[in-house]
């Protein structure tokens, strides 16, 4: 099953499983195909009477679909999971640092470290911020840190996602179908629990409300409603953390004070884990035709009387422009070394850059600075003359809006289908909390799988699925099953 | 609660306990149209039916002449009539999506199943034109079924609170308008006892209304005597062991919108009226019932129970900013 190109997380190039795949291996050996495909369609149905969507956008043939789930789970091994983990709390320390320090006396700025331009004339850059002090500085309350392996040891960060990154409850949903699916998989394996998330996310957000909200701060969840490709999310983390889930209507300002409508009156609310982007959130601040969000929401939040989690202004440290810079960047807050590391990036904004980047696009990754979701890249071996023709055109008339990759070789992991086994591309979202007493990060994550044979590109939008993603003590459960 | 959360359970049960209405009356319409005219068969019964349904002026306008076909069809699936079967599913789907926290997994599960087992039969049933009869009597068992199963989801998951309550006030509120109107349509056929009974003529058209709200056994059982049409009436609007008799669904209306209070701490206009009327349902009489008029009084019903529902909105569902605060003070007061 090893395709001598790319790493394969479960099977080495000689054929045999590295040893944290092994008893998987061993399964799916063992495993008749019948029992693959009947396991396969239960969890289709389980998902489907769950109700666990998404919305694409651009289709108008459905309005919900489901993300295709692969029961084969990833696995990773304690003493992989402990190097990640530490990189990942080291990178989201300094996002919150960096964005601190650029709203306030911008000394990263000062010191040559990144260009002034890049920070102050970046969209996601808000100068309503300038001077304003968050609770404990912490700016980036919740992201989803994409990461990718090229080969065995080295944790590469793809991307950081730090305004409202989605995807947990497909961490959290798909752990739950595993339990019930593959019982005699999960007996062999001492799995890290992911179950915990909520709580630690509910504990992250009441220590960051604002002094004057008391004992037992008032936490909800703003969604754009049922219409956003993630609602069921946030339907489903509402629910886990007891929280009303609010929508802009829900919500009125009065005397810079936010209430949300209930049936007993208006209730007073202090911490708001929004899932709802800048621009929508106030329309006397942002934009001025957003229905979505609630006007006066900005002139309470810069009063301190309610937090927003992630804070506004945070899109500034995810920018594709910015993370060409991340590495110098921890090295200036943190004097140390990254731990994980950047895919080596070009910037198209440099002209002696983007010479190379035109004459090297069929074998790069070109990415918009300030797109997501997979929406509007190139992926140059994959792309038709005509579209790399394209991307040249729009390269040139706007280099600072993009950046370029060199074509990663993604690791693959087993994925089941109909033909049987066969390894699929997958990158990794772990989601990493911050709060007053630090940050957290769940063990495992939402795999994403790039189903297609051959495909590079795991964005659900773009036809990836998920996979249930194990952290797995490196020694077995000693034969018990 | 939030307002908005309240005001979708409330529709949401609303909607169900409609689908279900609607598949009741046109079972019985279904039966009625079959008959000879010998035997009670108007030849309008579609007509009566669509005006049961409040969907005849809709009809007239979208499809012009009645017959069984078409009125099946716009009845139970055509999109254009936003009280059809399938909207009414559509839309209790709706609400519930938007107020999944809301809901236990059971609701969720038996609204969501409902929903994609409708989507199947609107498949079979996709324009109008003939319409299969087996196939239509297999839909409107479904429907019949997946309104039990959220009403048994609901009753028997549901925490016992203001979400809970929200949501059976949608379900009697709704109930009882439907009850008043089919009792409407057909009120003259529901004659006093000192009148002249048309004979035996009649007989179908009075156990087609009882079936139309699952009530030919009970009023075995509550009269134990040949149908006459005056316990017709008696049964559906005073007696309160029968669960779809207006009576007996103020008394839940009542005990609901007390439960409300009570955890509120305050009462308003809605608990008010909602005991007014069943202090005239407690207290009436058929006699008095027919010396008003039976079409008088089941339309002045129709009227009170839409008023309630508007002040039941007011206070607790949807208000502007000013109501919303206003009803603070009071509360603080």
């Amino acid at each position: 099953m090893a395709n001598g190109r790319f790493f394969d997380e479960m099977t080495k190039p000689d054929g045999l499983p590295r040893a944290v795949y092994e008893r998987v291996n061993d399964w799916l050996a063992s495993a008749p195909p019948e029992l693959l495909a009947s396991r396969r369609s239960q969890a289709e149905l389980m998902f489907r009477r769950i109700g666990i969507t998404f919305a694409v956008y651009g289709d108008k043939d459905s309005t919900e679909r489901l993300i295709p789930f692969d029961i084969i789970p990833r696995v990773l091994g304690r003493s992989e999971w402990t190097r990640l983990e530490a990189g990942l709390k080291q990178r989201v320390k300094v996002l919150n640092m960096f964005l601190a320090d650029i709203y306030g006396k911008g000394e990263v700025i000062k010191a040559g470290i990144i260009p002034e331009d890049i920070v102050f004339q970046n969209e996601h850059f808000r100068p309503e911020m300038r001077g304003v002090k968050v609770p404990h500085d912490v700016y980036v309350h919740i992201s989803g840190i994409d990461i990718v392996r090229v080969d065995d040891h080295d944790f590469y960060v793809l991307e950081d996602n730090a305004r409202t990154p989605s995807g947990v409850s497909y961490m959290l949903e798909n752990r739950e179908v595993m339990m019930r699916l593959v019982p005699e998989l999960f007996s062999r394996h001492r799995v890290a629990p992911v179950e915990n998330y909520p709580d630690a996310l509910l504990t992250s957000l009441r220590s960051v409300a604002p002094k004057a909200s008391g004992s037992d701060p008032v936490c909800v969840l703003l969604t754009p409603g049922i219409y956003n490709s993630a609602y069921y999310e946030h339907s489903f983390l509402a629910d886990k953390l007891g929280v009303e889930l609010v929508e802009g209507r829900d919500l009125l300002v009065r005397d810079k004070i936010v209430y949300m409508r209930t049936t007993q009156g208006p209730q007073r609310v202090d911490v708001i884990y929004r899932r709802l982007d800048d621009d929508f959130l106030d329309p006397l601040a942002f934009r001025p035709d957003s229905a979505l969000g609630v006007a006066g929401l900005m002139s309470a939040y810069l009063a301190g009387n309610v937090t927003l989690a992630n804070a506004v202004g945070t899109g500034v440290a995810d920018d594709k422009a910015v993370y060409t810079y991340m590495p110098e960047i921890i090295k200036f807050y943190l004097g140390e070394e990254p731990l994980l590391k950047n895919v080596p990036t070009w910037r198209c904004r440099e002209p002696d850059t983007l010479k190379y980047v035109l004459a090297h696009l069929p074998e790069l990754v070109v990415k918009e600075v300030n797109g997501s979701g997979g929406y509007g890249m190139l992926v140059g071996p994959h792309a038709t003359q005509a579209q790399i023709a394209e991307f040249a055109v729009k390269l040139q008339n706007d280099p600072d809006g993009f950046i370029a990759q060199p074509t990663l070789n993604l690791s693959t992991c087993p994925a089941s289908f109909e033909s049987g086994i066969g390894p699929r591309h997958v990158d990794l979202r772990p989601f990493v909390l911050s709060g007053a007493d630090g940050v957290r990060v769940i063990p495992g994550g939402l795999t994403r799988v790039a189903l297609k044979e051959g495909s590079l590109v795991v964005n659900s939008s773009q036809g990836g699925g998920t996979k249930d993603t194990w952290v797995v003590d490196d020694e077995s459960t000693g034969g018990l099953i | 609660m939030l307002s908005r959360t309240a005001d979708n359970l409330y529709w949401l049960s609303r909607y169900m306990e409609r689908a279900d209405f609607l598949a009741r009356i046109i079972d019985a319409a279904q039966r009625l149209a079959t008959l000879p005219t010998a035997y009670g068969g108007t030849g309008s019964e579609w007509e009566s039916t669509l005006n049961a349904a409040g969907a005849l002026d809709g009809y007239r306008e979208h499809i012009g002449a009645v017959n069984e076909t078409s009125a099946i069809y716009y009845l139970a699936f055509d999109p254009q009539n936003s009280s059809s079967i399938c909207n009414c599913l559509e839309f209790a789907r709706t609400n519930a999506r938007a107020v999944r926290t809301a809901l236990t997994i059971e609701m969720w599960q038996s609204i969501n199943t409902a929903w994609l087992e409708m989507k199947r039969f609107q498949t079979i049933f996709g324009k109008p034109g003939t319409i299969d009869r087996l196939e239509l009597s297999r839909f409107l068992d479904f429907v019949r079924k997946a309104s039990l199963d959220f009403d048994g989801s609901a009753h028997r998951t549901m925490l016992r609170n203001d979400a809970h309550w929200f949501s059976r006030l949608g379900l009697y509120m709704e109930r009882a308008d439907t009850t008043a109107r089919i009792l409407d349509v057909k009120y003259n056929v529901l004659l006093p006892a000192t009148e002249q009974v048309g004979g035996s003529l009649d007989y179908f058209q009075w156990t087609a209304i009882l079936r139309a709200v699952s009530a030919l056994t009970a009023y075995n059982w509550v009269y134990k005597s040949s149908i006459k049409p005056w316990f017709v009436a008696d049964l559906l609007i005073l007696r309160p062991e029968m669960p779809r008799s207006l009576r007996s669904c103020y008394d839940d209306i009542v005990r609901l919108l007390d439960n409300i209070g009570r955890a509120y701490g305050k009462q308003g206009r809605a608990q008010a009226m909602a005991r007014e009327t069943l202090h005239k349902l407690e207290t009436g009489d058929m006699k008095q019932v027919f010396g008003m008029g039976l079409h008088e009084f089941l339309t002045d019903f129709i009227e009170g129970n839409d008023g309630l529902g508007a002040a039941i909105g007011a206070q607790y569902l949807v208000h502007d900013d000013e109501a919303l605060f206003q009803g603070q003070m009071q509360s603080q007061g």
